[in-house]
């Protein structure tokens, strides 16, 4: 078996919405999946589904080869679920938190005990062992919940929006976590709605948009898709800006998009940078900004669909939010 | 540069969970005595939850009985013997939204999520939130007693009386719960569970005889809090710690506990199906 996820055709609908239209979806053993996608782009859905908690309307998935609507206690003995939202009780300790989930998977109390106290450490929580987790920090929490999640030393883990609200340094520590994980074996499936965060972790990377895949394969293709790189450019008098975005589209050869003040346009080498200085000014155009960054969720949906990722998601948040 | 270490190796031995392999009735219980003891836990660190168990009685049983004991029957010590039972009743019976409130929330902060993506029954949470709450319901009980004992009730039942009136309430808010526990599944919201508690439970204890003999009320009120099932469970009470008719009120709280469970525990169980 080198699949430890398999699902095809899953389709889910909320109160007439389909949040999931047809997911196929492969993670191999030992991987790390990045499902990258805006809000209401079914995300949490597939994580639900695949995690037991939610059944499919449509498709099938298995799970270490075990069906997830059929075998979902074979399942469940399998994973381990880190959601979007700290899961863990703010009212009990972090020792409280940790031997309440061993005790449940059938440790006993010494077991426990050991467990709790060996994944603090390993998170750097002992400190903060016996103090209630409405008192941890956001990174803490998102700690002390992670370590909820392998208590069970789970084969596969669910990742869902790990780092969202975290701040840079967490951020960080969070992905080192998850690269450890992924050496010691772990098959990991993350979901993210940050393009950086999918590049800088998973082996292979599947876009959601809408409930269907738009989009597979490793970060590396996806981003020749999107362009390595995005240069914008303003200039100082509007009226200039075709004439910059011709120089430009001739310099990347590559299509340039512009609003009304700014072009954009991906680029996969940096090189380009100096030639479009000199052109421009060489034909005297003034510019008020210029810079080259990595691309945007937005900017790559944009590469892969033709629409941004925002459009129209505000009603399909609503129903992914919705646990129904 | 990073604040955390990584696990290692000798964390996985993956795919060897110490999970049992199957669901089994003692698992069930066992997981549900496990989560049982978290809701304990909560109790102690959560101190508005200790205010209100302790503070609430002494509050309740010392103003109704010194604001209105000699309004209601002359001396206040009358009073206080004819409401203790009542006051019981009715502080349990509240106490008993604390369980769909607790439910409510457990779902709303995907506290459940993850009970749920464990190897366990899928009851055991709704098990464990139960039995915790009897424990809670228990102290209400002791702490409305012990208020009650220091302002001079010493009830003729003694302590089998007394012993025989707790496990009367205490049997008929665990059927209770079950309707907080539908009610907490069906309202978004611990707040919503909050204010529609409120509405059912306050005609509940005060349209009873819980604070007032029935027999003073208009005719149309009187019918209603004669039939109300706290009325039956206060004159239960009643009868066991102070004298009087015990087995008709008893046998009537009874059946309404029955039919309290037999109504909304599949009810409950059902919504938490569907919400989790």
């Amino acid at each position: 078996m080198t699949d430890a996820i398999r699902a095809e055709g899953l389709v889910k609908q909320f109160k007439g919405k389909r949040a999931l239209d047809g997911v196929d979806l492969t993670a191999t053993t030992g991987a790390v999946l990045g499902v990258l996608g805006p809000n209401g782009s079914g995300k949490t859905t597939t994580v639900r589904i695949l995690s037991t908690l939610l059944q499919p309307d449509e498709g099938r998935a298995e799970v270490g080869g075990f069906d997830v609507v059929r075998q979902p206690h074979e399942v469940r003995r399998l994973i381990g679920l880190t959601g979007q939202y700290a899961a863990v009780d703010a009212e009990l300790s972090g020792t409280e938190n940790l031997v309440l989930i061993a005790r449940l998977l059938g440790f006993d109390r010494s077991q426990a005990r050991a467990r709790s106290t060996e994944l603090l450490e390993r998170f750097e929580l002992s400190d903060a062992a016996g103090r209630p987790a409405k008192t941890y920090s956001g990174g803490m929490r998102r700690r002390l919940d992670l370590a909820a999640s392998l208590v069970g030393r789970p084969a596969l883990l669910y990742l869902d929006e790990p780092t969202t609200g975290l701040d840079p340094h967490s951020r960080n520590g969070l992905w080192d976590v998850v690269r450890g994980l992924v050496d010691d074996g772990v098959t990991v499936l993350l979901t993210t709605q940050y393009l950086e965060e999918a590049d800088q972790l998973a082996d292979d990377i599947m876009v959601l948009d809408h409930g269907r895949v738009i989009s597979q394969g490793t970060p590396e293709q996806l981003k020749n898709h999107a362009g390595n790189q995005v240069l914008e450019l303003q200039t100082v008098e509007p009226e200039q800006l075709s004439l910059a975005t011709k120089i430009i589209e001739a310099v990347t050869s590559s299509p340039v998009t512009s609003d009304t003040v700014r072009a954009r346009v991906p680029v996969t080498d940096a090189a380009v940078l100096p030639e479009v200085v000199r052109r421009l000014d060489e034909q005297g155009v003034a510019v008020a900004e210029l810079s080259l960054r990595k691309p945007s969720l937005d900017e790559v949906f944009l590469a892969l669909t033709g629409h941004t990722a925002d459009e129209e998601t505000a009603g399909a948040t609503a129903n992914e939010g919705n646990r129904a | 540069m990073s604040a955390v270490t990584s696990p290692s190796r000798s964390d996985l031995p993956a795919g060897a969970p110490a999970a049992p392999g199957s669901i089994t009735p003692i698992s069930t219980v066992q997981n549900g005595l496990q989560l049982a003891w978290r809701s304990v836990l909560k109790i102690k660190a959560n101190p508005e939850e200790v205010l209100g168990l302790t503070f609430m009685p002494i509050m309740f049983v010392t103003l109704f009985v010194f604001v209105f004991g000699q309004a209601m029957m002359g001396d206040w010590q009358t009073y206080r013997d004819f409401l203790m039972p009542g006051i019981i009743a009715q502080s349990v019976v509240f106490a008993t939204l604390g369980t769909g409130f607790a439910l409510c929330q457990d779902v709303e902060k995907g506290i459940f999520d993850r009970f749920r993506s464990l190897p366990i029954a899928r009851s055991a949470p709704l098990i464990g939130a139960i039995l915790g709450d009897l424990v809670r319901y228990s102290i209400t009980v002791v702490m409305v007693l012990v208020v009650g004992l220091a302002i001079g009730f010493r009830p003729e039942g003694g302590v089998l009386g007394v012993l025989g009136a707790a496990a009367v309430v205490l049997l008929f808010a665990f059927a209770l719960c079950w309707m907080s526990a539908f009610v907490g599944m069906m309202v978004r919201t611990p707040m919503a569970v909050q204010s529609f508690g409120m509405i059912l439970m306050f005609p509940l204890t005060f349209g009873s005889s819980a604070f007032v003999d029935p027999q003073t009320m208009p005719s149309w009120m009187r019918v209603v809090a004669e039939n109300n099932p706290v009325t039956h469970l206060v004159d239960a009470m009643r009868g066991l710690m102070l004298g009087g008719d015990v087995a008709g009120p008893v046998a009537w709280t009874l059946l309404w506990s029955a039919i309290f469970v037999g109504v909304f525990f599949p009810l409950a169980v059902w919504a938490y199906r569907r919400r989790t």
